[in-house]
């Protein structure tokens, strides 16, 4: 299981990358991917969608259950990973690559932790 | 197994088609291409129903302990019951069936003795039907009063996934409230989230991981201090029904599954039926038409702001007529009885499968209880996934699975009052030795089943690629 150092993460198992001028990528973790199990359907956001942090904006659909998926930041959505909605597997494939949506006009974040401290807290 | 469109072959065909009798009709828009059917003959026809038929697996086949489906025992009765009701059209006159609405008439008023309410519609097919029916019995309520904020349903976290889906189709948002470690509702949590927008909360209790909430009391009222309704999942009242009354815990509207708790088959499309149940002041609001009776008899009326049909004539009626069968059969006593036999069951077989297997909760349980298999994973590599698929190979039925969400490799075991001690002491044994092979053997039960007519499935590849329909190369 990986934690790469450059993301941060939420309690809730997603991770958000800062791409600078108040924009982010959001995704969930190679934790919440191993936990859910096969993915195979992804209820995607829409492009202008108003998010808010700690409340949900996308649902991911495993063999075992429906989940969703809690914004880690309040904003706008940009811009969506498509390609996802025909491979949802490429979020257990590889979680860190598969963005769902990038979001901008931050204006506020939930709570963060570091690579470090989701390591922990998954491990608890 | 081939389909049986893959059977036959052009001009084979059953021989016993009676000559047409009606005149024939032109119709405006005949098919252009004829019907794509089979073609076999009776004897093959036959035969592959038969071949079917042996590959399913149900009550009657043996133990099926789906946790919160109450698998219960049907007894033949029932069908000889329903039976008597087959020759009669739903667009009669109703003083020429005036037995049929006795029936519906008599089961509302036992149902209501049952649950504490005070009036039921028979429309909704299944439970997913009756909570929908339910939930737009409350809308129609807060509408009529003038009432439009209140917009939100309160779920538990434990609920059935139906209830949050039923409250999104029905035009509510669903706020979802956490569990206590108990496995009750976290009292703290509701009390924050009702509010002036609160329409109601949907409650299954017993709940999903078989507590009876020592709070309801308090839980129904914190919603009815905040304006909102209180509408009881029936799923579980098999636990309870003769015993406590969801109307008395505070309960303005429920549905029933007369197919689970009532002894009506279900399982592989029903048909089922999700009564729902109501206090006076929602009963003119139901579906119509409802049952009245006056000194002339029974008659057929619509209630003056009923929120329109949820399903076509008076939903599935001979199930109706099989459910007010069982109640009969058991009477006033046998109907407490039975649910505290289910009880005393499920205690029975989660005290002898604690000698091995976690429990998510402890402390005694009502109907089902829940094993949680996370440990034996991180032990053997062995899942709850793997238990279930042991189990197939011992010809019995695997529990309910992954479900509820809270409890991490979950099996959800609920065995129903109509298993004998000798059948829980087999299923036991199968469960322990299960254990055993985990830690003795687990590449063996990881490639269980091997005696059955399909091994694993590729659950994954038929989600992410349906095959839904047969088409001719």
């Amino acid at each position: 299981m990986t934690f790469p150092a450059e993301l941060k993460y939420t309690q809730d198992h997603e991770w958000i990358k800062d791409l600078g001028g108040d924009a982010a990528l959001v995704g969930i973790t190679d934790f919440a991917q191993s936990e859910l199990g096969d993915l195979v359907f992804i209820n995607l956001p829409q492009e202008g969608d108003e998010v808010t942090a700690g409340e949900p904006f996308c649902d991911v659909e495993s063999v075992k259950a429906v989940s969703d998926v809690m914004s880690p930041c309040t904003g706008v959505v940009e811009e969506v990973h498509r390609e996802l909605e025909d491979e949802p597997q490429m979020l257990n494939e590889d979680p860190y690559g598969a963005w769902i949506a990038k979001v901008k006009d931050i204006s506020a974040y939930g709570e963060l932790m570091t690579a470090e401290e989701y390591e922990a807290f998954v491990q608890k | 197994m081939k389909l049986i469109f893959e059977k036959g072959a052009p001009g084979q065909h059953l021989s016993l088609m009676p000559p047409c009798d009606v005149p024939e009709v032109q119709l405006s828009h005949p098919r252009t291409q004829p019907l794509d059917l089979p073609h076999v003959s009776e004897t093959e026809l036959t035969r592959h129903y038969t071949a079917l038929s042996k590959r399913v697996h149900g009550v009657n086949d043996g133990f099926y302990p789906l946790g919160s489906c109450t698998m219960k025992y049907n007894p033949k009765i029932n069908e000889d019951m329903a039976a008597l009701f087959t020759q009669v059209h739903p667009l009669q006159p109703e003083e020429t069936v005036q037995g049929c609405l006795e029936v519906l008439h008599e089961s509302e008023k036992l149902l209501g003795e049952i649950t504490g309410m005070d009036a039921m519609t028979f429309q909704p097919a299944a439970g997913a039907h009756g909570e929908f029916t339910g939930l737009l019995l409350i809308k129609a309520y807060h509408v009529h009063r003038g009432d439009a904020a209140r917009t939100k349903i309160i779920v538990p976290d434990s609920a059935h996934g139906t209830n949050p889906a039923s409250a999104v189709m029905a035009g509510f948002t669903v706020v979802n409230i956490p569990s206590s470690p108990d496995g009750c509702v976290d009292v703290e949590a509701l009390r924050a989230a009702v509010g002036p927008d609160t329409a109601g909360l949907m409650l299954t209790n017993p709940n999903t991981v078989g507590i009876f909430d020592k709070n309801i009391l308090e839980i129904t009222k914190i919603v009815h201090d905040a304006g909102g309704l209180c509408y009881y999942d029936g799923a579980n009242l098999n636990a309870v029904m003769g015993v406590v009354r969801p109307g008395d815990m505070g309960f303005d509207v429920i549905h029933l599954n007369l197919h689970k708790t009532f002894s009506t088959p279900h399982g592989g499309g029903g048909p089922g039926s999700g009564a729902v149940g109501c206090k006076d002041f929602l009963r003119p609001f139901l579906p119509g038409p409802v049952v009245t009776r006056d000194e002339a008899g029974y008659h057929l009326a619509a209630p003056e702001r009923s929120i329109g049909r949820v399903k076509n004539f008076y939903g599935n009626f001979t199930v109706v007529v099989k459910a007010l069968t069982y109640l009969l059969t058991l009477g006033r006593e046998g109907i407490p009885d039975a649910a505290k036999n289910a009880v005393l069951n499920a205690n029975y077989m989660m005290k002898r499968l604690s000698e091995k297997y976690d429990m998510a909760y402890a402390g005694p349980c009502m109907h089902e209880f829940v094993m949680t298999l996370q440990s034996l994973k991180d032990e053997t590599g062995c899942s709850a996934m793997d238990v279930a698929k042991g189990l197939l190979d011992h010809g019995i039925h695997p529990p309910t699975m992954y479900f509820p969400l809270i409890v991490h490799e979950a099996l959800m075991i609920e065995p129903t009052e109509t298993e004998s001690q000798e059948t829980m002491d087999e299923v036991c044994d199968v469960f322990l030795s299960l254990w055993e092979l985990a830690h003795t053997d687990p590449q063996a039960l990881h490639a269980a089943p091997t005696r059955t007519p399909v091994r694993r499935l590729d659950e994954v590849g038929a989600a992410r690629n349906p095959v839904l329909r047969y088409k001719a190369e």
